[in-house]
């Protein structure tokens, strides 16, 4: 039906801010509480245009054919064993990175869109705000259903939530996202809607999706398709939102441009984990983390910040450190993997020749003189059945929970470390970039939940490292330890006889 | 030259018409394919013509399904009566 | 002669996830709305304080007076995950697009008489504004609820009150036979029309409410358990002896949605009402509160529609709603207080 008279524009106009009104028996304020206090002014919040025009009965049509192609591959796919045409078993384990790590943030990213589209005065940005959010519930479901059928094979799946809550790699994301939905309206939209599903988002997508793609996981890749047309509509308020904050009042400049800084390397640190999985755990690779950060950083946001440039908006700060820590970041991270292998739900084992060409190639000027002799020790040691896992319990970065591996820029031997004071209290951060965010708000990144001080306290199962891991859930001897050995390599190589030879394991 | 706007299209029936009717109706783009993608870059402003993708796909085609084949994009983006545009402001 | 495909024993090591094997006592396959909904919630270990609410965690049971031993009793009957809910309810709107291309294909509002028709756009279109304020209702139940059962069909029912706003909009411009003359006019009456302000200050009046369970009472039991039938049933009723019927194919809609939604909010009140008796108390005073406010607001409408018989309709809406909730363990006031 297409009414004669109204332009598609005037039209969705009556159907979503027309609906609205100026309250005359409740004050604005007391409806919207949170409206102001981070010191962000909105002079006319009609000013918003809305970019896409979607009413319900085209969303509800539209996502209604997307779920049924996306479940009609995900039935096929359980239905014919479909985990049977991967490469290999390592490459599940970025599958429960994924599942432990990123479906959780999609669950919290809903609930608090749902918070958005309540507590934000603009009528435009709420409906916006409230698609996405059931938008993200979509996302976290149909990840849910889709490796609901790997969980049936595979390990360290099975108790993906309650992980996320409590094991130590996994409050690096869940601090990140509590971070985001403790702050304000504002805060969170610069946070997660601009920073992280508009400049950060294709180095989480890219990798995850092609790292499927390339190693026959047709079932995330098709999700990944699926999900990507929500996402344009994600990214596009994540600009639009950003512009609109900008250009209301020169006074949110500051304000914005400190968040940018903060998420930026907030962000940055996250996707350590996604490089790593990047350069470590598919067994074909798409590309490094090096030429990911070089493309979907330095190019594209080159250009965007070139962009934002009028509003007086700059490039985030310490992007020149990310740039000149590709080399060094996920070798840095793997290295923190294989160490704790045996307290984490993932695997993780030891790189073999073809592999550690690769990252020869990829990373000329730092793997073979930094990184390659450790990797050749370990082989030798666990050769001699002495693999090695380390028992003691590393410090964590108070802000971004990675613990402290990262090393100065420059200076590959000296690990970067800093100090803050609180209160009488000193706090330990990993470089400039979370100590910054620390010194800002320290009575709140005080608050943090770290679960390495957690163990030491008593809060974690107990004192000894099995005790923990119970209470982690993690089956000891399947979730946890090197791929090598365990029940899932046992699993794959009996599945592949008789179909196709394993991938080497290490060296000859 | 201005700053190029893209479109990310799904390889799928849908996604094929939707590059042809983009390459049809905007001389200054190119197109590039990719592993079950379709990527088209134009400098500034790129418009998707609803009559057209109609045409081309022998029904008729709502700009707004555009939702279903689009992978990615880049530019603001506005939609109106019978089309759907990308644009640097 | 027996055909008999050899199937590779690929076998399984568990048949759904290790949260859900708790719930049920025993590893065995799950269904996809229990997958989707069961303990996805975070429930602990929370970072930091919320700098807008710091007397809260991030997720936090506090958030209401209502108390639950365990949040995920709220078992929605018609089982919505995302893909089912949308598929449902792209299917109840096409039958409403049908409704509305066969109703102007034929011009068949121009059979309904003038004055009726006015009634309609009278009662009918304002509704869009109410069903703005329970979208925001929704959003605040999806936002500080707790556990995923109730929370995300929370949120589907935000979306659904933004589809009905939706619906109402498009009946309007139907109405206005494609302009929008009658939403104008509509949304003035909402904001100046005598009969119209007490139900505005109403919903106004829930928009400041922040226990998130009485906002759920309030909307969704209380002020749509009157409304919906007193619309969809007794006004549409009145519109019979008008040739009102191509205008009762429209709001079609409206009663599926209504007859779908109870079958949610059954469940929840039955549940949260048979927890405890201290949550029966707060249930059942909330229902005081909002049911007699609600009643009050809706009477001018009513005598509106209904001239003299709106009284009766009001008390009937009521008391078909009293018996529902007793049904359910509580009780709801049939007679208006003297």
């Amino acid at each position: 039906m297409v009414a004669r008279k109204l332009s598609l524009k005037q039209k969705y106009g009556h159907f979503t801010r027309g609906m609205d009104w100026e309250p005359s028996y409740q004050a604005k304020e007391d409806i919207f509480p949170f409206a102001s206090y981070e010191g962000i002014k909105i002079h006319d919040w009609d000013a918003w245009e809305d970019p896409f025009k979607l009413t319900m009965d085209a969303y509800w049509k539209f996502q209604a054919e997307k779920e049924r192609k996306l479940y009609a591959v995900i039935d096929s796919m359980a239905q014919n064993n479909g985990q049977l045409g991967i490469t290999d078993a390592r490459y599940l384990n970025a599958v429960k990175l994924f599942i432990q790590g990123v479906t959780p943030l999609e669950y919290q990213a809903h609930r608090h869109f749902a918070h958005l589209a309540r507590h934000l005065p603009g009528a435009g940005l709420r409906v916006a705000a409230q698609m996405q959010s059931i938008d993200e519930l979509r996302h976290c479901q149909t990840q849910i259903h889709t490796i609901s059928h790997y969980n049936k094979f595979f390990d360290g799946i099975h108790d993906f939530a309650h992980m996320h809550d409590r094991l130590w790699y996994l409050s690096v994301p869940k601090s990140f996202f509590d971070d985001a939905t403790s702050a304000g309206p504002f805060e969170f939209l610069t946070a997660i809607s601009f920073s992280f599903e508009y400049v950060l988002t294709n180095l989480l997508f890219v990798p995850f999706m092609s790292g499927a793609a390339y190693n026959g996981d047709m079932a995330t890749v098709t999700f990944g398709f699926s999900a990507q047309s929500d996402e344009s509509r994600h990214m596009t308020l994540g600009l639009e939102a950003i512009r609109f904050i900008l250009e209301q009042d020169e006074a949110n400049v500051p304000i914005v441009q400190r968040w940018i800084d903060k998420w930026f390397w907030r962000g940055y640190r996250l996707l350590s984990l996604v490089g790593m999985m990047m350069d470590y755990m598919l067994p074909k690779k798409v590309m490094s983390w090096a030429e990911a950060w070089e493309s979907y950083y330095e190019e594209a946001g080159g250009a965007l910040f070139a962009d934002l440039a009028r509003y007086g908006i700059r490039e985030p700060k310490y992007a020149d450190v990310a740039k000149a820590e590709k080399g060094h970041l996920t070798h840095q991270a793997w290295t923190i993997f294989y160490n704790y292998t045996h307290a984490a739900a993932i695997h993780t084992w030891d790189v073999d020749d073809q592999h550690l060409a690769w990252l020869r190639e990829k990373y000329p000027e730092t793997f073979e003189q930094i990184y390659q002799p450790r990797y050749l020790k370990w082989r030798e040691q666990a050769a001699e059945g002495k693999r090695f896992y380390n028992n003691g319990l590393p410090q964590l970065c108070q802000v971004c929970q990675i613990p402290m591996v990262f090393t100065e820029v420059g200076d590959p031997d000296t690990i970067s470390f800093r100090v803050s004071e609180h209160e009488g209290d000193k706090y330990h951060t990993c470089s400039d970039g979370c100590r910054d965010i620390f010194d800002h708000e320290p009575v709140k990144y005080a608050q943090a939940w770290l679960p390495v001080h957690q163990i030491f306290q008593g809060n974690c199962g107990g004192a000894t490292l099995p005790e923990v891991l119970d209470w982690y859930h993690i089956n000891q001897g399947a979730d946890n330890m090197d791929y090598a050995g365990s029940p899932e390599e046992a699993q794959w190589d009996k599945w592949m006889e008789g179909r196709r030879p394993p991938l080497a394991v290490a060296a000859e | 030259m201005s700053r190029p706007v893209s479109i990310t299209l799904q390889s799928s029936q849908d996604g094929i018409a939707i590059a042809d009717a983009i390459m049809a109706d905007n001389p200054e783009a190119t197109r590039n394919a990719f592993p079950a993608m379709i990527k088209i870059d134009a400098p500034g402003r790129l418009t998707i013509k609803g009559d057209t993708v109609s045409e081309l796909l022998g029904r008729e085609w709502d700009p707004q399904e555009i939702h279903m084949s689009v992978v990615s994009l880049s530019g603001s983006v506005d939609e109106d009566d019978g089309s759907f545009t990308l644009f640097w402001r | 002669m027996n055909i008999d495909i050899q199937a590779e024993a690929i076998i399984p090591r568990r048949q759904t996830f290790s949260h859900i094997a708790r719930r049920f006592g025993v590893d065995k396959p799950a269904s996809r709305y229990e997958e989707a909904t069961f303990d996805v919630q975070p429930t602990a270990n929370f970072h930091y304080r919320p700098t807008y609410a710091p007397e809260f965690e991030l997720y936090d049971p506090r958030r209401t007076k209502i108390a639950m031993a365990d949040w995920y009793v709220f078992r929605d009957p018609r089982q919505f995950y995302y893909a089912t809910y949308n598929i449902n309810r792209a299917a109840m709107q096409q039958s409403f697009d049908d409704a509305v291309n066969f109703v102007e294909k034929r011009d068949l509002i121009g059979s309904v008489a003038r004055e009726w028709r006015d009634r309609v756009a009278g009662y009918l279109l304002p509704l869009r504004h109410v069903e703005w304020g329970a979208n925001m209702n929704c959003q605040l139940i999806a936002d500080w609820g707790y556990g995923t059962q109730i929370t995300s069909a929370a949120a589907f029912c935000g979306a659904d009150r933004l589809g009905l706003g939706q619906v109402i909009s498009r009946i309007g411009l139907v109405l206005g036979d494609g302009s929008d003359e009658e939403l104008v006019a509509a949304k003035q009456r909402w904001m100046e029309a005598a009969e119209w302000q007490p139900l505005r200050r109403l919903v106004e009046d829930m928009l400041v409410v922040r226990d998130w369970f009485e906002v759920y009472v309030a909307q969704l039991v209380v002020l749509d358990g009157l409304l919906y039938p007193l619309v969809t049933d007794a006004f549409d009723r009145a519109g019979a002896a008008h040739n009102g019927a191509p205008i009762a194919m429209l709001t079609g809609f409206l009663t599926d949605w209504y007859a779908d939604n109870s079958r949610w909010v059954d469940a929840v009140v039955k549940a949260a009402a048979a927890e405890s008796e201290g949550n029966r108390a707060v249930l059942n005073g909330w229902l005081d509160t909002w049911g007699a406010r609600a009643a009050d607001a809706l009477a001018p409408i009513a005598g509106q529609v209904l001239g003299d018989m709106g009284p009766a309709a009001i008390a009937e809406a009521r008391a078909q709603l009293s018996d529902r909730l007793q049904k359910l363990g509580l009780s709801f006031a049939k007679e208006l207080a003297a």
